[in-house]
């Protein structure tokens, strides 16, 4: 595993966000006790500065924490909770208890309504964090009009609220940059668990006489499946690279268009290994791969992405290679 | 099980050189057409070799008493990004430096030490590597070239094929059969240093579809080799190539092939209007360079830290020839969105060529099928 702190999200969500709970919470039993764990265990403040009551980490040091969440599709938004909380610090306006979905795009300002069509994480989370109107928004979940948005096991919603019940906060930095790191890193430990349950079933499911992972077109199959988790691991890591108080839009731009990316090709092979019995309700491979497909278009697709970071390129002016080395990795540049 | 890739840092002191080789080859490449950049490892100049040398950029990892610069992994990453980035024509020099060297400075004895790394870090002696034969594409294993043991050294008989710049090197480092037969595989196979000058080697140049001839056929016919042409231990030759591949897999050749192309488009697209499906096209191409390189430091990392990531450097490399292949297949669509404006000469040249070529990138160093089932190997399905 990758750090103390990721063995012990890893240990909490594998007890506590279990399949069993995953599809409880899809059908409307809120995960009040597992969020309540989560809590305990301090993983919502561990971006919020020491000095404001958290643990003060950096963000590669929480991504172990993101990951675990990924790849135990916790159905509540820990990551989302750890930036927005880290966000609010820098807008002075700290906000210790309960959880927090950011919705960056999406939502908009109809005369003394506030609201949207599709805001992720709206059925568990306690509050939205979002932008609008050139404003960003603190919204209470129990304040919300919600309405089924009749997208199966989906845990987003329709959801609206009266202006009279909105907080307004003095805006910030934008939050997309926040959701994007958010969702790369989730995809990224999905993916890691996807990638997982096909290697066993591969192992574990026998056809002419042999296990199937014995084919070399289903070897061939998982290999580019391999490749492409990698690469979302490391778009991960880039998206949760640096040492500024919030992801660098750059950086959580890349992070989340290159793990986006990789998605439909992770999701289709875990199928295709799988065969009948991945597309039926009682696998859970179900569970992960139909959030994969929704954290994909949730903060922005590839191609969203993409457009900015290529109208970027053309802004900066350098060559490809120094604008890669220098804008697109940290690492270096820090 | 595939080892997480960390995020690595490039240190300072590393860092630092680019700036030096930077300045270096925007005055010596100034003028070089793109097309011309796009060949980079394909292209042949050993006096631009030489003018690498004198300034200790070949044998950057060797040691100093052998020639070198006594300079890590990712000095030489730097070095190797940005004379690939400009597309430099380091063919010449390329493999001796990347392979042959630090092969013949793990196995060889200090007398084959001292015969050849001085002079691979002067520019003056050029390697190919004999790997393929007409029979033994992928399937290496079943080489049939020979070398018996003769009352001098070696008696060699046979023929490779592919090989790069064969008749444009000095020497050839071959993997032949010294004992047994074909049907005992990874037994008995050993790699041997070849003069090219030596009577009874015949090499033919091949030409390609893109009109160059990079690689070469070449001949073998009861060629007589000293006792010391033997590097390394006889028999261990599979083993001591699978280690070389390695190096050869991850490094920065894999992700810039098609940098030529790339650079041109980007320079051209800043004089279109300004234009959505360009943006998103660039903007896909460098996310996914920019997660490949960063992969591929991490690679650069762990052979750094004296590790043997071979399966992720075979990672490294399918995904990175698979970007390679997106370039021009990409940009290609994007130029010709618009027919009535067809691009510069320059850029269609580079683009054609690369065009062409590309379907090597994942044949050269371990075919994307290979790589594919080493990686599921790694994952336990082999």
């Amino acid at each position: 595993m990758d750090n103390l702190l990721g063995d012990a999200a890893e240990r909490l969500y594998a007890q506590t966000c279990t399949p069993d709970l995953i599809r409880l919470a899809e059908q409307g039993h809120a995960p009040v006790e597992a969020w309540q764990a989560c809590e305990e265990a301090g993983f919502g403040d561990a971006l919020v500065p020491a000095e404001h009551g958290g643990a003060g980490l950096s963000r590669p040091e929480a991504l172990p924490v993101v990951l675990a969440a990924g790849r135990h599709a916790c159905p509540y938004p820990i990551a989302d909770t750890m930036l927005a909380r880290a966000w609010l610090c820098l807008a002075r306006r700290p906000q210790t208890a309960g959880s927090i979905a950011i919705v960056a795009h999406g939502l908009a300002v109809q005369g003394a309504r506030i609201g949207g069509l599709n805001l992720p994480w709206i059925r568990t989370a306690d509050h939205v964090l979002a932008e609008a109107g050139g404003q960003a928004w603190l919204l209470p979940t129990r304040a919300a009009c919600i309405r089924p948005s009749g997208v199966h096991g989906s845990l987003a919603a329709e959801a609206s609220w009266a202006l009279s019940d909105a907080e307004r906060i003095e805006h910030g930095p934008s939050l997309a940059p926040l959701a994007a790191a958010a969702y790369a890193g989730l995809i990224a430990g999905a993916m890691e668990r996807v990638l997982a349950m096909t290697l066993d079933y591969a192992n574990q499911r026998s056809q002419f006489g042999k296990p199937i992972g014995r084919f070399q077109a289903v070897q061939q199959q998982i290999s580019v499946m391999a490749e492409q988790a990698c690469a979302a691991r490391m778009a991960a890591q880039l998206a949760f690279q640096g040492s500024d108080a919030l992801p660098g839009p750059l950086l959580a731009a890349l992070g989340k268009a290159r793990a986006s990316q990789a998605v439909p090709q992770v999701a289709d092979i875990a199928h295709a290994v799988h065969g009948a019995i991945g597309v039926t309700e009682e696998c859970d491979l179900q569970l992960y791969t139909r959030r994969l497909r929704e954290w994909r278009l949730a903060g922005g697709s590839e191609s969203y992405w993409h457009e900015r970071i290529g109208a970027a390129a053309l802004a900066h002016g350098s060559d490809a290679l120094t604008y890669l080395r220098v804008a697109l990795c940290d690492k270096e540049s820090a | 099980m595939i080892d997480t890739l960390e995020l690595t840092a490039i240190p300072p002191e590393d860092e630092a050189l680019r700036v030096e080789v930077r300045s270096f080859l925007a005055e010596t490449l100034d003028g070089l057409e793109p097309d011309e950049r796009a060949r980079s490892w394909m292209g042949f100049d050993a006096g631009f070799s030489r003018q690498l040398a004198e300034r200790g950029w070949l044998g950057l990892t060797l040691p100093r008493e052998h020639g070198g610069s006594a300079r890590g992994h990712f000095a030489r990453f730097v070095l190797s990004e940005e004379l690939l980035g400009a597309g430099a024509p380091v063919s010449a020099h390329w493999i001796a430096d990347r392979q042959s060297a630090p092969l013949i400075l793990k196995y060889g004895t200090p007398a084959q030490q001292a015969c050849y790394l001085p002079r691979i870090c002067r520019a003056q002696a050029f390697f190919c590597i004999g790997m393929s034969e007409p029979g033994s594409g992928s399937d290496l294993a079943s080489i049939r070239t020979r070398a018996q043991r003769s009352a001098s050294g070696w008696l060699l008989n046979g023929s490779k094929i592919w090989t790069t710049n064969a008749h444009r090197s000095h020497y050839m480092i071959a993997l032949v059969r010294t004992s047994g037969s074909a049907q005992d595989r990874h037994q008995g196979l050993s790699q041997l240093i070849i003069d090219l000058s030596l009577p009874g080697v015949t090499v033919r140049p091949i030409e390609d579809l893109a009109g160059d001839a990079h690689f070469s056929e070449v001949f073998f016919d009861n060629v007589e080799l000293a006792e010391d042409a033997l590097i390394g231990e006889e028999g261990a030759g599979w083993a001591q190539v699978n280690a070389e591949l390695a190096f050869e897999r991850s490094g920065p050749e894999r992700l810039y092939s098609s940098m030529a192309l790339l650079e041109c488009w980007l320079a051209h697209c800043r004089g279109l209007d300004d234009n959505a499906s360009n943006r998103e096209t660039l903007g896909s191409l460098l996310t996914q360079m920019a997660v490949l390189r960063a992969m591929s430091l991490s690679v650069a990392g762990k052979l750094a830290a004296g590790r043997s990531p071979a399966i992720e450097a075979a990672l490294v490399k399918d995904l990175g020839t698979e970007l390679e292949q997106a370039i021009p297949r990409l940009i290609g669509d994007a130029l010709g969105r618009r027919p009535d404006q067809p691009p510069p000469l320059p850029l269609l040249r580079t683009l054609t060529y690369l065009e062409q070529v590309a379907p090597t990138f994942s044949l050269r160093g371990g075919t994307r099928e290979i790589l594919r089932g080493i990686i599921a190997r790694g994952l336990g399905l082999r």
